[in-house]
Formats: C-alpha cells, sequence, structure tokens
C-alpha cells in the first residue's frame, strides 16, 4: 500500500468544506449545453422504427412510401450495416462461460425484444423522420417468445439463439464452508424467503443522445455524446466503424443524468455513427421518453429462493441462495450483462461474518429490452437479500434484529480481512455507522412510539440495512477481462499566463458535482482561489486518458489523480520561483495566488508574474532552465480489487392496511466514504440515490405481457418517485480515509440506492410479520401488498 | 416523440368554431387545456387533421348565474373554478376536490370542459358533476342540447357528444349543492391520477341520509353510481354503523375493470376503503 505522505487532519480552504459547485449558476441560467443544444451545419435527423414484437423473423421491410416523403434523405435496415459496422458482442474473458451472440445496430434478420431498433430514417428534421418511420411497412412473421425468467431453461421453452442450446448466459457457484453440516444441527434456526425484484431502469433527466459527424477528407468522425465514458466510446467507434483511434473524438459537455443507463453500447447511436460515416454528414439522434423506456438498459429481473441459518445466540451460520436473473437477448456490449449476479454472488453478507456459504447465479437470455449495470449494480439485490433474511432470523429467534446485526457485522478492529466470498476488505467501520445511525434516530423510543401506536390502529414499522459499496475499482473489474474499459485516471493541470489554473481529468461529469470537487482539490494543494480554476472533463482530444464515471469512483481516483498533478505542478512552480526569487524551493509556498515564504507567510510574487515571464519573457530566466509549467499525472488502485465502503441505514414507513400504501415517515444513512471532499456533495449523492431507492422498493416496475411487450411506456404509468413523497432523508458520514491512496476518498455515488430498498422491504414487513404475513416481491405496489394483507390476522 | 403535421385554426368566436367543426368528415379536434391533448398527440395517439384551438373563445370562459343554476362555460380553467365567487358559494364540494385533480401547473391549463370532454374513468370531476346533478350542453352549427351528467359518460374516453359538436358549458342547478359531501381517493403519489375514490353527497339538515349519491370513480370505464348503497344510507342515521356497511357491502358485485397496477380485487377493494372514508368523512 502507498500510504497516506502526510495527513489532512487540518481541514483544508476547500478540501472538507461544503462548497458550492461552481457550474451549477450556468445551468440554472439554461446556459448549459447538452446535446440537442448543439446545432451543426447541414445537420439531419434520425428516428428509429423499433419492433413492435418480442420476437420474430423478419420477412420483408417495405419502404417504398417512406422515401418519398418529402425531406427523407435515407432510408436504412439492418441489412445496409453488414460490412459496415463490425458486429460486436458481450462477453468477458473472467466471466468463464459468459456467451452472448454477436450484434449489429439494427436487427437484420430476427428482431428479439419489442423496442429493437429495426429502420433508420434520416431526414431533415425529427418530425418528417418520424412521419416516415410510421409509413414503413414491417413484414414479420412471429416467433414464440422466451420472456419468463423462471421458465427461460425449460426444455420446451424457445431458444433465442439457435447456436445455443438453452437460454442460458451465464452460470456461477461459490461454495464456502459447508452449509449441509450447519443444516444438521439440531441447535439452529432456519428461515426461507423468496425474493422477486422486478424489472426497473434510470430515468434520466436528459435522454440519451448522439450528434455524429464525419469529416471524409481526415478520417474523423466527432461524436457529441450524453455519457459516462468517452474513451471507451472512443475505443469502440473505432473499432467497430474501423476508424483509427485517434481519429474519433469524442466530447460530452453536460450531461443530464446517466446512472449507469449512459455507459454502454446502443444500437441506436452506432447506427448514427455509422450513417454519420456514410452519408459524410452530422446526423443527431435523440431517444425520447417513450423509446428511452423500450430500449434504454433495464435492471435487476432477479427470482431469488434463499435461506439463512444462526444459532438460537444469534450467530449467523449459512446462507444459501439461487439467484435466476433475466438480461435480454443479448449480454450488453462491452460491460456485458453478467456482472450484476456477479456483484450479487460477490456482496451477499459482505458486512457480516457468515461462515458458510453457497450460491447459484443463473443469467439467461429472454425476449425484453436487454438488462445491464445501472447505479449500485447488484447492490440493492444483495443487500436487500442478507438483510432480508436476517431481520426474518431475529424474528424467528426472538432477537432484535440491531442486536442480531451487532453479533455478525465484521469489528471495526479486525481489517484488513476477507469476506465469506473472499472479497478483500480494509478500512471499514460497520459497528461505529450502525451505533451512530441509532443514536441519530433514537431506535428505543422510535420502537416504543411504533408499540403505543398500533394499538390505535397505526401500523409503523422500522427497517435497517447495513451495507458494502464497491468503490474505486482497479483493473480486475473490467480491464482484466479484456473490455476497453479504463480503471486508471488522469489530469494535466497548466498553470495559465493570467495566474490563473487548468485542470484537465478524464473522469466525468452528468451532474453530481465532480468538475466541482476536481476544482476543489485542485484549488487547495496547488494554492489558488477556487475562482481560478477552469476544468475540463468529457473531451477525448483535450484530456489524459481514462475511465470516466462508474463504480463510484470520480472522486477516489479522479481526485487523487488531480492532487497527484496539483503537487507536481507546485513543486514545478516552486522551482521557478526559486531561482526566480533566488530562495529555496523549500523556503516557498504557493497560497492565494502567490508565492510565499514558508515562514513569514509573506507574498513573494505573484502566479501571474511568475507564469508571465516564463511564458512571455523567457529572456529573464537562466537559459539552462527549462521550465515547465503543466504536469500530468495518473492514478489507479492496485492493492486491492475494489475499495469498498460501509453504510448503515434505515427507514420509518407506515402502512395504511386497507389501502395497501405505506408512507415514508423518515429515512437515515450513515455512510462512510472515506475522506469527505465536499460533504454538501456527498450527502446529495447519498440523499439522491435514497430516492433511487425508494423508487426501487415501492414504485418502479418495467411491466410486460407475457408476450413481451412492455407496457408502461411513459412517466404516467412508470412510477418515479416525487418529492412530495420524500421523507426527510438524515445523513451522517464517519470518515474512515482509505489507504490506499493521499487523499484518502472513498466513492459515495452508489451507497444509497444500495441500501435503500432493503431498508425500505425491512421496515414493511416488520409491520407484516407480527399479522403473520411477509412480502419480498419488489417494488411492494399496493396491489402486491393488499394481495399479502389478505391472508394477515388483523 | 413528435406530432403528426395537422392544420390549426384558431376561431374567434363559437360559431366559427362549430362551423370549422362541421365543415367535412376529417378527423378535426378541439383543444381547451391541452394537458391530455398535446401527450397524445406527440405520442401520436391523436393524429388530427384539424386542431381547432378553442382558447380564444371568450363566450365558453364564463361562469354566471343564470336563473336557478350556475353556467360554467367549457373553458374554465380549474384554477379559475377554484377561484370563483359563485362557485365558492354555490359548490364548496367542487372546491374541496380541485386540488385533487393533478398539480396546479396542469391545473393552471386544463379546462372544466377537457375534462368532461375526455372522460377518463379515473377523473374526479365526471363523478362530481353526477354528484351535482348537472347537465352537459352540446352545441352543433345548427341545434344544442342538454345532456344529464349520468347519461352523458358512456366509457372508457367515450360520451355521447357526436363529432360535430362541442361541450359548451357545464349547467349545475344552484339547489343541488348537497348539505353534506364526503370525498375520498387513493393515489400512490400526489397529484396522480386516483386508483380508487369514492364521492357522497347527502341533501339534510338534519340527521339523516336523504337524496344520497354514491358514485365510485377510478374502478371502472366510466363514473359508477351506486343505486343499492345510497338505498341502503337513505333514510337513516349518518351514524348508522350498519346502514353505512350495508352501503360498504353494496358495492361488491359491481363490475371492476383492472388497471395496469391494480386488478380487479385491489379496485374492489380499494373502492370499499374510498366509500367508507368518503362517508367518515362528511362534513356539513
Ligand atoms: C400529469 C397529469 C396528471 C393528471 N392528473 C389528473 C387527475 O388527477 N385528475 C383529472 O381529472 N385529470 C388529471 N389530468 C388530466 C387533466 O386534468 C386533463 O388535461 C384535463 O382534464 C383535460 O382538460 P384539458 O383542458 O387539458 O383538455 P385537452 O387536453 O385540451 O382536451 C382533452 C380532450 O377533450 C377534447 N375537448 C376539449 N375541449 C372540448 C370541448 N369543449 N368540446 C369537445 N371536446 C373537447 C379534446 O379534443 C381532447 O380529445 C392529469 C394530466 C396530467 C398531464
Amino acid at each position: 500500500m502507498t500510504g497516506p505522505k502526510f495527513s489532512f487532519d487540518k481541514p483544508g480552504k476547500y478540501i472538507g468544506q461544503p462548497t458550492e459547485r461552481p457550474d451549477t449558476r450556468r445551468l440554472l441560467k439554461g446556459r448549459g449545453k447538452f446535446v440537442d443544444d448543439i446545432q451543426l451545419p447541414r445537420m439531419l435527423h434520425a428516428a428509429f422504427l423499433r419492433s413492435p414484437v418480442a420476437h420474430a423473423k423478419i420477412k420483408s421491410i417495405d419502404t417504398s412510401i417512406a422515401e418519398n416523403i418529402k425531406g427523407v434523405v435515407k432510408i436504412l435496415k439492418g441489412t445496409d450495416f453488414i460490412g459496415i459496422v463490425e458486429p460486436y458482442v458481450g462477453v468477458l474473458s473472467h466471466l468463464a462461460g459468459l456467451r452472448s451472440a454477436p450484434q449489429m445496430p439494427l436487427a437484420v434478420d430476427t428482431v428479439r425484444w419489442q423496442g429493437e431498433p429495426v429502420v433508420m430514417v434520416i431526414a431533415n428534421s425529427r418530425a418528417i423522420a418520424e412521419d416516415a418511420a410510421s409509413e414503413i411497412i414491417l413484414d414479420l412473421e412471429d416467433l414464440p417468445a422466451a420472456t419468463n425468467t423462471e421458465k427461460a431453461l425449460d426444455k420446451d421453452e424457445p431458444v433465442i439463439h439457435s447456436e445455443f442450446d438453452s437460454n442460458l448466459a451465464w452460470e456461477r457457484t461459490v461454495d464456502v464452508g459447508n452449509v449441509d453440516e450447519v443444516y444438521a444441527r439440531d441447535d439452529v434456526v432456519t428461515v426461507e424467503k423468496q425474493f422477486l425484484f422486478g424489472r426497473h431502469t434510470g430515468v434520466t433527466l436528459e435522454a440519451r443522445a448522439t450528434i455524429a459527424n464525419y469529416d471524409p477528407s481526415e478520417n474523423q468522425l466527432d461524436i457529441y455524446y450524453s455519457g459516462q465514458a468517452p474513451h471507451m466510446m472512443q475505443f469502440i467507434y473505432a473499432k467497430h466503424l474501423d476508424i483509427p483511434e485517434e481519429n474519433v473524438r469524442v466530447t460530452a459537455h453536460d450531461v443530464g443524468g446517466a446512472f449507469g443507463i449512459k455507459v454502454h453500447t446502443y444500437g441506436d447511436e452506432i447506427a448514427t455513427a455509422a450513417a454519420a460515416k456514410l452519408m459524410e454528414r452530422p446526423i443527431k439522434f435523440l431517444a425520447d421518453r417513450y423509446e428511452s423506456f423500450m430500449s434504454d438498459i433495464h435492471a435487476r429481473d432477479h427470482v431469488i429462493n434463499s435461506k439463512m441459518t444462526v444459532s438460537k445466540d444469534g450467530k449467523i451460520l449459512a446462507l444459501e441462495y439461487d439467484d435466476l436473473t433475466g438480461i435480454g437477448p443479448f449480454s450488453m456490449y462491452p460491460r456485458t450483462s453478467a456482472i450484476e449476479a456477479n456483484q450479487v454472488l460477490n456482496l451477499t453478507g459482505g458486512p457480516y461474518t457468515i461462515p458458510n456459504y453457497r450460491a447459484n447465479a443463473k443469467v439467461v437470455f429472454q425476449n425484453k429490452n436487454m438488462m445491464c449495470q445501472y447505479r449500485a449494480v447488484g447492490h440493492p439485490i444483495a443487500m436487500a437479500l442478507c438483510d432480508g433474511l436476517l431481520e426474518e432470523a431475529a424474528a424467528a429467534i426472538n432477537l432484535d434484529s440491531v442486536e442480531l446485526r451487532k453479533r455478525n457485522l465484521i469489528p471495526d478492529d479486525t481489517y484488513p480481512t476477507t469476506s465469506t466470498t473472499g472479497m478483500k476488505l480494509d478500512d471499514l467501520s460497520h459497528q461505529k455507522a450502525l451505533s451512530k445511525l441509532i443514536e441519530m434516530m433514537d431506535y428505543e423510543k422510535l420502537k416504543k412510539e411504533n408499540a403505543d401506536l398500533k394499538k390505535q390502529g397505526m401500523y409503523r414499522g422500522i427497517g435497517f440495512c447495513s451495507m458494502i459499496e464497491v468503490t474505486n475499482p482497479s483493473p480486475m473489474f473490467y480491464g482484466i477481462g479484456g473490455a476497453p474499459i479504463a480503471s486508471q485516471d488522469g489530469a494535466t493541470i497548466r498553470l495559465d499566463a493570467g495566474g490563473g489554473i487548468h485542470v484537465a481529468s478524464s473522469v466525468t461529469e452528468q451532474g453530481q458535482g465532480t468538475n466541482a470537487v476536481l476544482a476543489q482539490v485542485a484549488a487547495d494543494v496547488f494554492g489558488v482561489d477556487m475562482d481560478r480554476v477552469q476544468v475540463t472533463t468529457g473531451d477525448t482530444k483535450t484530456t489524459p486518458y481514462g475511465g470516466g464515471t462508474w463504480a463510484s469512483r470520480g472522486a477516489g481516483i479522479g481526485g487523487e489523480a488531480v492532487y497527484l498533478a496539483a503537487e507536481a505542478l507546485k513543486d514545478q512552480v516552486l522551482d521557478v520561483a526559486g531561482v526566480m526569487l533566488q530562495s529555496k524551493p523549500e523556503d516557498l509556498n504557493i497560497d492565494n495566488g502567490h508565492v510565499i515564504d514558508n515562514l513569514s507567510k509573506e507574498k513573494r510574487m505573484s502566479l501571474a508574474d511568475l507564469a508571465r515571464t516564463v511564458y512571455y519573457r523567457g529572456n529573464e530566466l537562466p537559459s539552462d532552465m527549462s521550465p515547465e509549467l503543466i504536469a500530468t499525472r495518473h492514478f489507479r488502485v492496485t492493492d486491492t480489487p475494489f475499495v469498498f465502503t460501509n453504510g448503515a441505514m434505515a427507514a420509518h414507513v407506515e402502512l395504511d392496511i386497507e389501502t395497501g400504501i405505506v408512507k415514508i415517515l423518515n429515512f437515515w444513512a450513515v455512510e462512510d466514504c472515506g475522506r469527505v471532499i465536499n460533504p454538501m456533495l456527498v450527502d446529495e449523492q447519498i440523499r439522491g440515490g435514497v430516492v433511487q431507492g425508494i423508487g426501487h422498493a415501492l414504485y418502479e416496475e418495467c411491466l410486460y405481457s407475457d408476450d413481451g411487450q412492455l407496457l408502461n411506456t411513459t412517466l404516467a404509468d412508470y412510477l418515479v418517485p416525487m418529492a412530495t413523497e420524500m421523507p426527510e432523508i438524515h445523513v451522517g458520514h464517519i470518515e474512515t480515509p482509505t489507504k490506499t491512496s493521499v487523499l484518502g476518498a472513498k466513492g459515495a455515488g452508489e451507497a444509497g440506492t444500495g441500501g435503500a430498498p432493503a431498508c425500505i422491504i425491512n421496515a414493511v414487513n416488520d409491520i407484516l410479520r407480527p399479522l403473520g404475513v411477509t412480502n419480498y416481491q419488489i417494488p411492494m405496489t399496493p396491489n402486491r401488498l393488499l394481495d399479502t394483507l389478505r391472508s394477515a390476522k388483523i | 416523440m413528435k406530432s403528426s403535421a395537422f392544420q390549426y385554426e384558431l376561431p374567434e368566436d363559437l360559431s366559427s368554431a362549430l362551423k370549422l367543426l362541421n365543415s367535412n368528415d376529417l378527423d378535426i379536434l378541439p383543444l381547451a387545456g391541452g394537458q391530455s391533448l398535446m401527450p397524445m398527440m406527440n405520442f401520436r395517439v391523436a393524429q388530427p387533421d384539424i386542431l381547432i384551438d378553442l382558447n380564444k373563445i371568450d363566450s365558453l370562459k364564463n361562469i354566471t348565474i343564470e336563473g336557478d343554476y350556475v353556467r360554467i362555460g367549457s373553458m374554465v380553467r380549474y384554477c379559475e373554478l377554484e377561484q370563483s365567487e359563485i362557485i365558492q358559494k354555490h359548490f364548496p364540494l367542487i372546491i374541496h376536490v380541485i386540488p385533487y385533480i393533478a398539480h396546479s401547473a396542469i391545473r393552471n391549463r386544463g379546462t372544466l370542459g377537457g375534462s368532461v370532454s375526455l372522460a377518463d374513468p379515473a377523473a374526479e370531476m365526471p363523478s362530481v358533476l353526477i354528484t351535482l346533478n348537472a347537465s352537459i350542453e352540446l352545441s352543433s352549427s345548427n341545434s344544442t342540447r342538454s345532456v344529464n351528467a349520468e347519461d352523458f359518460f358512456k366509457g372508457i374516453f367515450e360520451t355521447v357528444r357526436k363529432s360535430n359538436e362541442l361541450v359548451t358549458s357545464i349547467n349545475i342547478p344552484v339547489s343541488s349543492m348537497p348539505k353534506k359531501f364526503g370525498f375520498y381517493e387513493v393515489t400512490r403519489r400526489h397529484g396522480d391520477y386516483a386508483i380508487a375514490g369514492a364521492v357522497v353527497t347527502s341533501d339534510n339538515g338534519q340527521d339523516n341520509f336523504n337524496d344520497t349519491r354514491v358514485v365510485l370513480f377510478a374502478v371502472s370505464t366510466k363514473p359508477m353510481r351506486v343505486p343499492k348503497s345510497e338505498a341502503a344510507l337513505n333514510g337513516n342515521n349518518f351514524n348508522n354503523q350498519d346502514s353505512i356497511n350495508e352501503a360498504i357491502d353494496a358495492v361488491t358485485g359491481n363490475s371492476f375493470e383492472r388497471d395496469l397496477h391494480n386488478d380487479e380485487t385491489t379496485k374492489e377493494t380499494l373502492a370499499k376503503v374510498s366509500l367508507k372514508r368518503a362517508i367518515g368523512g362528511l362534513n356539513g
């Protein structure tokens, strides 16, 4: 381990402060620059005709009427991309056995999910393109559709890819200790539950958007991108459109939310780029909300049969489950759709000492939209599963569930250690977090209050979750398996002639405040005011090479690279200053835009003076001196696959037992993301994540008919949580810096989404259990809860 | 999505609007507040050839007392209804219910005529109008007729309105404001269309239910009046739990329609809960 170079015991001017984001003013003034704000000369607009059915052979496509509509410029079918786009396959070598079929941007001879793009219409306006798309006649021969996850592997179920013997995409088993020996004991109690997690999706304010512009004179492809991973997309466009990688520029200006939805390869976006190359003109494609529901990746979709065994004195002895998850007809490229199941296997039970553990995950193909990584990949499943069983077990042995947690959480003083499933864990604080949570929420008082209110016919419950979160991943996540996904990121910082600095970083901003965090670190470490810092992110041409945003890594990895670059630039500047001021560099420092005397703190020279001398009046410098006022540093995590964080959360809810409506009264989250660079932004991340988690637990679900029709494609039918239903979300922090970096920052972006569903589910079951029933079908809708309550003893 | 192309007309008076509506057999749709129609057009669920924007027709925007009834022009917006002194004075039930309709941004544009014409089975106002014994005035270029609210709604998005007619006003007898009313609806989120709801009215200053109306909404293809529940209540004391229970039980046996998230059994359960709570909340 690198270990801290120095400690940040004293709060900095910016690091650790709830500094305002510099870009909010611009965004609130309506000066944001999103893909749709960009207008290029000669630009055309694309719309896609999507498959109306889940599974069919394409017999013919008649575009004759559409072609003759005024303003239609080109109509492209799947076959038109053969030879233009190299097919892609969503597999990774470290997920042994994972299989998927080659994909093209548009369906070629078979459609495999309702919503799959089939024909691309390019026209002078989006409205004309949509007019034309509605005039295209698709002659489809229906095929039986495999839509039921639980039947996907049955012998008589249609097999989606004829080259495979079944709809199985991947399978993995973990077997640690010996669960069977535990079951054989007679001093143990076993609880058994089935968990059903419906599909949902990330609803971004700005839907997916792409402009592709191709210049044949230089064989140059420019992509204006609303997404998270510009360098990954640079590789993908280059490889699959056969353009040298350096001739592809991917630029993301402002991005209106992403949540993992925008870190994948979508056929409609690849088709847009391929068509731009073919037509040598810029083409814009904006997904509308309707097609976003059908084509943005969905998430979750798990059926889990599980059991937990505890001793009568409250020790967790064994955990066992089978997870079946449906991913649509293909594994998504390039991250694959097996990562979520893999995460479930790795993370379930991670906060606890569980000596015996057996789990199997099967990932199956279905004729539904594709499933892939969305905020907190696997975490909500893993946490709801383990902590749900834990609450059941606590009830079964008549022990308060908080007490059961206390007896089984991995103690704070045992790190570094390894989880049951082999994850390296370090610098965690489960016990501290739980104690702080209990204190914040005044648990004993709340419990008593609930009991009193129940006598008056009010049904209130409390639910907990202790959790871990994967952050700051190393190359072990994707790179090792052959994916073009960097886990290292870089920062370049340049001292400008005016004395301000410019930071270029390869991590990206989607609205969460990454740029502000980078500016805070640079300003503090280098020694200028934040308003003298400019930040560029999201541009493959002008930033260092890196992975972008995923798996909660912006501050922890991107921030560390900025830290290192700022230190390096400072050393370089002080070297120059030493010569100019005839002082030893170690006697000098930088503060508030000036080179100062380290002891007296007296100003010696402004940075502007220094920079202007170097840039304009080099004649004043010794001729053997070649000053560098720019520094680049990169950072990656080396000693551990991931830097885990932990948290403890709780929800207080009320169930209207006559209507099945759940009201969340209060929510508490204690989170340990290591060094908190900006507490306000961390709180926002936690709160936003919790809100999404509440959505998963109570509202959000992509509903399909038996024949694979997505039934809710508007925000009137797909319910997202709204401000009026949200409780106060109280956030508490514990700071256990990671030893893997100097800053010590871990990630915070996914904790809320990972932990909140478990809390809500557990709180509702806290109400149901005394009534003799439980419900583990998520989301917990009024319909499902009323159904459960029909057999309750009230 | 973008709407398909259409011809746009902005008539300044009612007779021009009616003439346009009559002019040929094209698909012609009137545009009121646009809160439902605009999204339907963008989804291309509605693809009118001609859109007749009613927003310039001042004669449809008034609330007036005409003899023994109050006339509400079809283009009166929810927000105007809420602020109208006439409505506040005569129909506190309407004032009570308006905040349950959508959100204020939608109520700033949405109109009573639009709601009535749309006939969404989950909408509040159609049921309220039935309890108030309102009538809907329909005009075409050569005639005007009046249909009782109870007979006006036919099914999901379906009314007795003919394609050459406009809803021009909603007329409510001043005398029909009940002495007591109760309203309850179940929604998962604030401002959503209800998943079940009930309006109960009783016209009696004393202690017993009288001339009771019970209308359920959001549980079937149109507002559901429940005569058996009304009969169970009529003549009985407001606090007579047996008759109230009988009224609630009488909801069973009606035919309920599922929606995307709620099956028929849930609809029935929630209809009964709504009725129970509406009765429990009877005011006045
Ligand atoms: C997010 C959201 C939530 C909502 N929640 C609710 C709710 O909880 N309860 C509720 O009741 N409503 C709700 N609504 C619907 C809203 O109140 C409707 O828009 C309104 O009821 C229709 O009125 P409008 O003036 O907007 O009509 P428009 O959308 O303009 O028209 C609706 C239909 O009626 C026809 N039409 C309009 N005026 C006339 C006329 N004078 N004669 C003949 N035909 C006419 C139009 O051609 C169209 O077919 C919601 C809407 C939204 C967007």
